[in-house]
């Protein structure tokens, strides 16, 4: 009964994560073209171009690889979800969240990369190897002030639990760690803005030079699968961030309002930079972002 | 300019034409050739060859090439031509003055089959893909007919000569002897 | 129009592979997918006709004015349309404008390689009958003679307005479960490839590049 009620509290954590990061996803779209001037998308976009994906006729595979490249992307995004508990205090989305998760977490994030790269490499376009290449450089670069700052954090509230960290941030704006351990905070969200993928970190999928990059060869239900992971990860990358750094949420409507503040540093970057080269993206990373995460190790 | 066609015309056999101050355009015999654009290019600064075409004079069962070179200093132009035999049509290839000449070289090798022995890649395909006619640009290809065989035209196609489409709104419009052309 | 004939499955030669690269390439023709079940299908249509991704072919001159669709003047994104650079994952592809024998064996490499609801727009009159070119050694004059068009947007060159009328057309085609292009392709398929190579004298590659 026990295991019965989880998996249902799950299945309604996991389908509210991934509705509200397809619509954070289409509200930027939508912000994204009122700067450029133009009209912009329909908020529910995403969820139409996800349905059409999946309505697909025909399909072309390049092998079995091929289609586990997607499946481990997806299990990535979904990963990271369900170890994350969403809403601090909240049975039915507190997940699978146990004392250890942080670590868990931080793994299941590179793991859907670490996937799509080989099944974008079994596609066998050029620029999906580029791409591939790209990434891989680029993640290992901003891993590096991202492990950096979580091990701060680690040392500074003295656990690996997600739960326990975000409840030492409940005594009030001051005891968020953005204000208690500003350092690692700002490490942390220089690895977000690469991790999101927004211009000037945009190398991998860059349309414009190497088309989309991995997902170059994927079509039909497969690119819906990766387009409906791009909801679930987007949602657990700005959980983790919001309850690691900005306190956790206590319900539903915060966590939304906080989330989306968070991706909006991203997007705000984002339309602001033109995109990065490769090299210059790794040098970045490995510049400030890491100073700043081995400060935050030393301060603590 | 002028000082250049004398000189030229000490070395070389040339007729010369001035079209403007800054162009000129002589005619050399296909021998010569090589020779007056090695002179031009090392000893007249024309160091730049702008383009290298071929006209199809099928009256005189002739191709006329024209090879357009650039003083960039004095920013005058010299075109030399040259008229080569239509029916064996072979012309000695300047791919080793300039090296961009190849693809003209290709080009016209393709579009009019003025073949230039020698020059690297000349036989390889430039635009056309498994071209099995004459070479389209010669005046002897009719293109409509190659068309219309060829194309799957469209029926009920109609054209209308500007001139009489202006006679009906403009009655003023001048009337001039309509072009004898292909547009019915 | 010839009528449907009912297609003998067969593997294609690919006689215009050299005999020993013959075993990398796919030997099966395309075969039609039916229609799901009425309103499953409407429901399908619905997305499709909302999120048309576009696979642009722009060799010709008119496609200078497909550009203006995608800037702030005439935002397409606001009718769900985005550029594709890919072709596996475009369902719509533009010609915009004439095409060359040359660039015509590109754009069949390009149709066949996406995935199955796919339309095809052509723009211009050039697409059409051939345009200005029609009596061009080189310049095809039908394109629905190579490939099922389902919308063609006549102009020389048509206004950034005409295109968006297009593809609303396009649209309510879709919509009505009319843009079966791929089906057609599919059921048509030897007429379409005797076409194709008719015009096409060096065929180097497979008969079908999926
Ligand atoms: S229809 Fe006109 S504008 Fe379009 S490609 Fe043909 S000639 Fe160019």
């Amino acid at each position: 009964m026990y295991i019965a009620t989880k998996a249902f509290y799950l299945f309604v954590s996991i389908i509210v994560a991934l509705v509200w990061g397809l619509t954070v996803n289409g509200i930027v779209r939508k912000i994204v073209a009122r700067v450029h001037g133009r009209i912009g998308p329909p908020v529910w976009q995403p969820f139409i171009d996800i349905i059409k994906s999946n309505a697909k006729r025909s399909m072309i595979a390049h092998g079995v690889m091929f289609y586990f490249g997607p499946v481990f992307r997806f299990a990535g995004g979904l990963g990271t979800y369900v170890f994350i508990p969403a809403v601090f205090g909240s049975v039915v989305f507190e997940n699978l969240s146990f004392s250890g998760d942080l670590l868990l977490v931080m793994y299941f994030i590179f793991f859907g990369q670490l996937g799509m790269a080989l099944g974008a490499g079994e596609g066998g376009h050029p620029a999906s190897a580029i791409a591939v290449g790209r990434g891989l450089a680029q993640m290992t670069a901003f891993e590096l002030p991202f492990a950096l700052s979580i091990i701060s954090l680690a040392t500074q509230y003295n656990t690996l639990s997600i739960t326990d960290i975000v409840a030492a941030q409940q005594a009030g704006v001051m005891s968020w760690t953005v204000f208690t351990n500003p350092l690692a905070t700002f490490a942390a969200l220089f690895a977000l803005l690469g991790m999101n993928m927004h211009s000037p970190f945009d190398i991998v999928i860059a349309p414009q030079e190497i088309p989309l990059g991995p997902p170059t060869e994927y079509q039909g239900s497969l690119l819906g699968m990766l387009h409906t992971n791009r909801g679930i990860f987007v949602s657990a990358k700005l959980i983790l961030f919001m309850n690691l750094y900005f306190g956790g949420a206590l319900n539903l409507p915060i966590l939304m309002v906080k989330t989306f503040a968070i991706y909006m540093l991203s997007v705000v970057v984002g339309v602001a930079f033109p995109r990065f080269r490769a090299d210059q993206s790794i040098r970045f990373f490995l510049g400030v972002p890491t100073v700043l995460g081995i400060l935050a190790l030393l301060i603590q | 300019m002028n000082s250049l066609i004398k000189r030229l015309k000490m070395q070389f056999d040339v007729e010369e034409q001035t079209q403007r101050s800054n162009l000129s355009f002589i005619n050399a015999t296909a021998l010569q050739l090589p020779a007056l654009l090695t002179h031009l290019r090392d000893y007249e600064k024309y160091t730049q060859l702008i383009f290298l075409t071929a006209v199809d004079r099928i009256e005189d069962n002739q191709f006329q090439l024209t090879y357009m070179l650039a003083d960039e200093s004095s920013q005058n132009n010299i075109g030399v031509r040259v008229r080569i035999d239509r029916e064996n049509a072979v012309m000695t290839s300047i791919a080793h003055l300039w090296h961009h000449a190849r693809t003209y070289q290709q080009e016209l090798r393709e579009m009019f089959g003025i073949d230039f022995p020698g020059s690297p890649g000349v036989n390889d395909n430039f635009i056309l893909e498994g071209w099995e006619e004459i070479p389209p640009m010669r005046r002897d290809f009719d293109t409509r007919e190659y068309s219309e065989k060829t194309y799957f035209p469209r029926p009920g196609r109609s054209t209308t000569h500007p001139r009489t489409a202006m006679k009906a709104v403009d009655p003023d419009y001048p009337e001039l002897p309509l072009m004898k052309g292909r547009v019915k | 129009m010839k009528s449907t004939e009912n297609k003998i499955i067969h593997p294609l030669e690919n006689a215009g592979v050299p005999e020993d690269q013959r075993h990398l390439y796919c030997d099966a023709s395309p075969r039609p997918y039916p229609a799901l079940n009425k309103y499953v299908e409407r429901f399908l249509n619905w997305a499709r006709a909302n999120s048309l991704w576009i696979l642009g072919y722009g060799t010709g001159c008119g496609a200078i004015e497909l550009r203006p669709l995608l800037t702030s003047r005439f935002d397409i994104s606001q009718y769900g349309m985005n550029p594709r650079p890919t072709p596996r994952q475009s369902s719509v592809f533009i010609i915009g404008g004439y095409l060359s024998v040359k660039t015509l064996k590109r754009v069949i490499r390009s149709y066949e390689q996406m995935q199955n609801p796919k339309f095809v727009v052509g723009l211009g009159s050039c697409t059409v009958n051939g345009g200005m070119y029609w009596d061009s050694y080189n310049t095809v004059n039908r394109l629905d003679y190579y490939l099922p068009v389902d919308v063609y947007v006549a102009g020389c060159m048509p206004r950034p307005e005409a295109i968006i009328a297009g593809f609303e057309k396009l649209k309510s085609t879709i919509m009505a479960g009319q843009a079966e292009g791929a089906n057609e392709y599919a059921e048509r398929f030897d007429w379409y490839k005797s076409n194709q190579k008719k015009i096409i004298k060096d065929w180097d590659m497979p008969d079908y590049n999926w």
